[in-house]
């Protein structure tokens, strides 16, 4: 999601083949001094009624969900909204036994898929690139647990992690009573068995953003590299690995995204019991669970808002300033 | 290894070798959840029940594949999906190709305002918005409208949402893509006395087709593996798209898990085609945000 762009910005090369050059001291960038009222009005319904529905949708629903953590309501009628200040937070931080593992899980599923999926799809993508026979093949086979909806992932997992019939248990004899290994249902192995998947699916997912940044690598740096005669491992650590920088940021985001998303696979694998809570869980289970409590739901909520604006604001506040500068 | 050798293939050496060992060894079981998953599906649930899974087959049928197609009612749901999916795939395109050619041709001082909102809308987690959207959607009225009667647990509210969510990351390729076109080309419309609109549809929309393609494949199957808006925001199973429902189905048929092998497996096939059909598309979509297209 960033752009490396070095290209010179279009504006600044714009030089209007013909056409009235205003005598003002400063000629306005771009199509703007050629627009009639019409082009004005059209232009700002192009930009107007996607920028409506997106703010509205996205940007007053969050937040509205700020607004409402501050509050306890039952969803009845808009007088029962009461303001009860920094309650819902205090209950959620003192007093929530979900709260805090979820938020533990949340951080043990980013730091494992930076550690694992994303170093291995790194070392698969720099082997494929070596114009090797199969390759499509190979890529092929890596790539398809990113294209299976995460929903279908979750039930082809539990067919291998099911206790009684899965393919592990059957392998090791561990579905009799006596070494039963529960790996959905014990608090101390779930997280690790969905974590599993969650990586067989990030492989695939690192490996096709590392494979586009090495296509963009310069073929002249690794035969200068090799001609100074520096090995394979050199070549990469000290020539191939750095031009990749834009490439890690946008793969650090992207598994730090992932990282505070995951729903879709714990959901399914056991609805997030014990041992797998995750705040986006733990929302959800406020809407469409037991109890609706919309005050505090929206708590957990700003909570997952705060980590995600921490990321996500720096990162594209870099991401636009190098297209300024360019 | 000498890397040399890129135009010509290396020649077969001992470490070649090892890597596709290596690398074919790796895929396998990479495929393994997904070959067990085809390989339960493919047989009667007495026989494991009897045998146990790990075992040869006495007979291969597509029984629990017909059956999960006829029992769950999988067409009904499907078009469930594409009545939710094709009208936000098109609709998305639209609307980010519009707000893309606003941003990249005309150099207001929103622009960067306006593409930041966007893409940050687009990265931030589901679950925060969660929450009011679901009251917003209960509070809707729209009689007539949709079967529900509100904006909740209709195709519609679906479409919006997936609408107003992945415009964000459309708009964002979408206007870099733009930004590499000649401004020459628009200039001379414009001078000319070409119209706004006209400049759009007639001159940068056709020369975006194959970003648009990548993308529009990308949300293809995006929006069709969607679970967690339909999770939440539909209710009557009548309703489900093919995810949701197939959750429920799930549910149902728990004691027959090759049955519901064979329902995740049919709900993955149409993804699986549009992938191999236009991987290609899908893969630069997917790469068009992350480097230059």
């Amino acid at each position: 999601m960033t752009t490396d762009t070095t290209s010179k910005s279009p504006e600044a090369a714009a030089v209007p083949p013909s056409g009235p050059a205003p005598v003002t001291k400063r000629v306005p960038q771009g199509h703007k001094r050629l627009l009639t009222r019409r082009d004005r009005i059209t232009l700002g319904f192009m930009a107007g009624v996607p920028t409506i529905l997106h703010v509205a949708l996205v940007w007053v629903t969050a937040l509205a969900s700020i607004a409402l953590a501050f509050t306890s309501w039952d969803g009845i009628g808009f007088d029962s909204i009461k303001w009860v200040g920094l309650d819902n937070f205090r209950q959620l931080f003192t007093d929530n036994p979900q709260f805090w593992p979820a938020v533990e899980h949340n951080v043990i599923w980013f730091v494992v898929l930076i550690l694992v999926p994303t170093p291995f799809g790194l070392f698969l993508a720099v082997q494929l690139d070596k114009k090797i026979r199969f390759s499509r093949l190979y890529q092929t086979a890596f790539f398809l647990p990113v294209v299976v909806s995460l929903a279908v992932t979750g039930f082809v997992w539990q067919l291998v992690y099911n206790p009684d019939t899965g393919l592990i248990n059957s392998l090791i004899g561990a579905n009799k009573p006596g070494h039963y290994i529960d790996w959905i249902g014990d608090p101390k192995l779930n997280l690790w068995a969905v974590l599993i998947a969650a990586s067989w699916r990030h492989t695939g997912y690192m490996m096709i953003l590392y494979l586009a940044g090495l296509k963009g690598v310069d073929p002249s740096l690794r035969e200068a590299s090799s001609l100074d005669g520096a090995n394979e491992w050199q070549t990469f650590k000290n020539v191939i690995f750095p031009t990749l920088r834009p490439t890690n940021t946008v793969v650090l985001v992207v598994t730090i995204i992932e990282a505070l998303r995951a729903f879709d696979l714990v959901f399914v694998f056991n609805k997030g019991a014990q041992g797998t809570e995750l705040l986006s869980i733990l929302i959800t289970n406020n809407i469409i669970g037991e109890s609706s409590r919309i005050g505090y739901g929206s708590a957990i909520a700003v909570v997952l808002l705060v980590i995600s604006l921490a990321v996500i604001i720096p990162y594209l506040i870099a991401t636009f300033r190098k297209e300024r500068q360019a | 290894m000498s890397t040399l050798a890129l135009k010509t293939r290396t020649p077969i050496r001992p470490a070649r070798i090892l890597l596709h060992v290596f690398l074919a060894g790796t895929a396998l079981a990479w495929l393994a959840p997904l070959l067990w998953a085809i390989y339960a599906a493919l047989r009667p649930y007495s026989e494991t029940s009897n045998k146990g899974y790990v075992s040869w087959p006495d007979k291969l049928t597509f029984d629990n594949f017909t059956n999960a197609f006829q029992q769950s009612d999988m067409l009904h749901y499907l078009g469930n999906t594409l009545i939710i999916a094709i009208p936000a795939v098109l609709i998305t395109l639209l609307l980010s190709s519009m707000v893309a050619f606003y941003v990249s041709r005309f150099d207001f001082r929103l622009n960067i305002a306006l593409l930041l909102v966007f893409t940050a809308g687009n990265l931030l987690p589901q679950q925060v918005i969660i929450t009011p959207l679901y009251r917003l959607y209960l509070l809707v009225d729209l009689p007539g409208i949709t079967m529900s009667g509100k904006l909740y647990d209709s195709a519609l509210g679906l479409v919006l949402i997936h609408v107003a969510f992945q415009s964000g990351f459309c708009a964002f390729v979408l206007s870099n893509y733009m930004r590499m076109l000649p401004h020459e080309l628009t200039e001379a419309a414009l001078v000319d006395g070409a119209s706004v609109w006209r400049m759009y549809w007639q001159i940068v929309l056709p020369l975006c087709k194959p970003a648009m393609a990548a993308l529009g494949t990308l949300l293809s199957i995006w929006i069709y593996n969607d679970f967690f808006w339909a999770i939440v925001l539909i209710s009557t199973g009548e309703n489900m798209p093919i995810t949701s429902a197939l959750n429920n189905l799930s549910g149902q048929y728990f004691t027959d898990p090759n049955l519901v092998a064979a329902g995740a497996l049919l709900t993955a096939i149409p993804t699986l085609i549009v992938y191999f059909v236009l991987q290609r598309q899908f893969v630069s979509g997917l790469t068009l945000g992350a480097n230059k297209g």
